[in-house]
């Protein structure tokens, strides 16, 4: 398999999603997800008068997977999600849906659902004629209409729902009832703007659950629009992290999450522990010096030459605690402890001004802040970015 | 202590209750006066009342040239409704909703015919009409009343736009519903608040113009007002007092009837559907 990671130059067309939604690695290409992309973006660029809002932006997304775009506020994420509906017009480049270019297509003939953050239900309409809209425009007979909403509503679980008001629902409701609405005519890519932001968490929890079965049910493609790490960990097969109008990485949750390819998908990404450092030994198990003066055994991919800066990209869950602490082990003391339950979070300093993020299992005691413990890491448990914060390969 | 600070707020609920009569009597009293002295006997328009009669009444039904300014100037105002409606609704849509140049300028301008003091506007545009050579028509009286309504209309609907987010538009949109589609059935029925109260608004501006239509009316045609300036002149005849109180009738009625359409229709809406409680 290529790898899908290395965006060190400009991005090009990456197959993101799976054939299969929930497969745990990318399928090879055939089955379902053969053939024509969902979607496919061609060199993107819009702008909004000077401020160039997305650059260069090329992505294929396979039939019936779940894809998300994963930023900041302000990345671009929300505006490519926009331009595939229509809403945002595209300065530079080519949209394809179903291998049909899109540019000059107005949004009402474009055939696309689209669940807003806010809902978005018309307010003066109940909830049979909110989701009936879509097919009404679609010359849908009159009990073709009735079924199929009765249908989708039985799908987000608010049967006999049709006589309410939106007003009468709430926020949960309001957004299956949003989906619903989206879904029913059976659109070729469903689009969801941070649907979940305006719920509260136990909410937001179940919905994502719920979306994510009504996609595999339905087969429908589905880009996800969110600044949530979690969300997108959680429900995608594939996850385009995005920032300043660009994408820093596109891969399966798994990919993205334990091989960032830059720093910023480090950091964005979990709170990654990164420790700058110089080569001070080349080779298989190259040693690197830490700006904190300890020297660290690292495995490293191909070979760097002696003297190479480089920063050592660790997640908290990878490094290990007091004895478990068996590889590159750095002394330091506990700043602060989270008990979480099953684990703890300690940050620990390990002097030269820098401290470091460990989840660790709870074995016995909980360290207390002042502590004195060991961390260590397997050699083979962190990546490494080059000056650039590019990921070595 | 207690007892006097009491004291103290009564009287100060007292002084309070006072004025807010004083006020409504200031209000009121002529509004008052001018109907009971409608249903007065004497042949003098004023106190004291010598006896109830429905005769000036009658008269003023079987007054030729008062039905008749009566009838134009019910026309003028339902035409300058509909007109300005329409023109209020749109203008206000496209304020709000798009972006151009001069969008600032237009708006202000909009509103300025509702800043100029009337009687400048109206000789104003009877120079205009002068200038061009043109008589005095049915047509500009007409236009003159809706130039005067626009901004109110405007002014009204153009904030009830604003809180009418654009994403229910993007919503039917994205549906499938035309950007005509989604104006009609989602933006215009959320506007129809703006829309009967701008409508109501420039119906009773039209009927009640005094000082612009005296400038503008072709020759030999009277609105109401200015059938009663001309009355006037006479006489302060009871009959007067009965076009009077049909006036107030017509400009205070209409408003308030439909403001109690509007109102009893959202709460039948409302009875209908069965009430719920939110899981």
């Amino acid at each position: 398999m290529p790898d899908r990671n290395d965006l060190s130059e400009v991005p090009r067309p990456v197959a993101a999603g799976v054939a299969r939604p929930g497969a745990g690695a990318p399928a090879p290409s055939g089955g379902i997800g053969a053939g024509q992309p969902a979607v496919e973006f061609r060199d993107i660029d819009i702008a909004y008068g000077k401020f160039v809002a997305v650059r260069d932006f090329s992505l294929s997304i396979a039939k019936g997977s779940f894809v998300t775009l994963l930023g900041p506020s302000g990345c671009g994420k929300t505006t490519i999600l926009r331009s595939i509906a229509g809403l945002v017009d595209i300065s530079g480049g080519q949209i394809m849906i179903d291998g049909r270019r899109v540019d000059d297509v107005p949004i009402y003939k474009r055939n696309i659902g689209l669940v807003f953050q806010s809902y978005a239900l018309f307010p003066h309409k109940n909830v049979f004629d909110n989701v009936a809209f879509g097919l009404k425009y679609r010359n849908v007979p009159k009990p073709e209409i009735v079924r199929k909403v009765g249908q989708a509503l039985e799908m987000v679980r608010l049967p006999g729902s049709e006589k309410k008001l939106p007003s009468q629902l709430s926020g949960g409701q309001q957004q299956r009832i949003a989906l619903a609405r989206a879904i029913v005519f059976e659109p070729q890519v469903l689009l969801l703007d941070e649907p979940l932001s305006a719920l509260d968490a136990n909410m937001r929890e179940e919905m994502r659950v719920e979306i994510k079965k009504i996609q595999k049910e339905t087969g429908i493609t589905a880009i996800f629009v969110t600044h949530d790490q979690e969300e997108a960990l959680s429900m995608s097969d594939r996850i385009v992290v995005m920032n300043a109008g660009a994408v820093e990485q596109i891969g399966t949750p798994q990919e993205v999450y334990e091989t960032p390819a830059t720093a910023f998908v480090a950091d964005f990404l979990g709170k990654a522990n990164m420790l700058a450092g110089t080569v001070s030994r080349s080779g298989q198990a190259m040693a690197v010096v830490l700006a904190t003066g300890q020297t660290v055994e690292v495995a490293c991919p191909r070979p760097l030459a002696q003297g190479s800066k480089v920063t050592v990209v660790l997640r908290p869950q990878k490094l290990s605690v007091g004895a478990a602490a068996s590889a590159n082990r750095l002394s330091g003391r506990v700043v602060s402890a989270s008990y979480l339950g099953g684990s703890a979070i300690y940050e620990i300093d390990i002097g030269g001004k820098t401290s470091i993020r460990a989840n660790a299992p709870i074995t016995g005691r909980v360290l207390r802040e002042g502590e004195t413990i060991d961390v260590g890491f397997d050699p083979e448990g962190c990546v490494l970015l080059d000056e650039d914060g590019q990921r070595i390969s | 202590m207690k007892a006097r600070r009491k004291e103290e707020g009564r009287w100060a609920w007292r002084l309070t209750g006072f004025v807010t009569v004083c006020v409504y009597i200031f209000m009121f009293a002529p509004i008052v006066a001018t109907v009971i002295l409608s249903f007065n006997a004497s042949m003098f328009g004023g106190f004291p009342m010598t006896g109830f009669s429905l005769q000036w009444y009658g008269k003023l039904m079987a007054n030729e040239p008062v039905l008749a300014a009566f009838r134009t100037s019910l026309w003028i105002a339902l035409v300058t409704a509909g007109v300005t409606t329409v023109i209020g609704v749109v203008t206000s849509f496209a304020l709000v909703r798009f972006e151009f140049r001069g969008k600032q300028a237009l708006s202000t301008l909009v509103i300025l015919p509702a800043l100029v003091p009337e009687t400048i506007l109206g000789v104003g545009l009877l120079v205009l009409i002068k200038a061009v050579d043109q008589p005095r028509t049915m047509l500009l009286l007409v236009l003159g009343h809706i130039l005067l309504a626009v901004p109110y209309v405007v002014l009204i609907t153009q904030a009830r736009m604003v809180g009418i987010r654009r994403v229910y538009e993007e919503a039917a949109l994205s549906l499938g519903a035309s950007r005509f589609s989604s104006f009609r059935e989602i933006t215009l029925p959320l506007l129809i608040p703006a829309v009967v109260g701008g409508a109501l608004l420039a119906f009773t501006i039209s009927f009640d113009n005094t000082s612009a239509s005296l400038f503008w009316r072709p020759a030999g045609v009277e609105t109401m007002p200015t059938q009663i300036l001309s009355m006037l002149k006479i006489s302060i005849s009871p009959e007067i007092n009965a076009l009077g109180t049909v006036m107030i009738l017509v400009t205070v009625g209409i408003p308030l009837l439909g403001g109690l359409i509007l109102q009893s229709l959202t709460r039948l809406k409302r009875r209908d559907e069965p009430k719920e409680e939110t899981r």
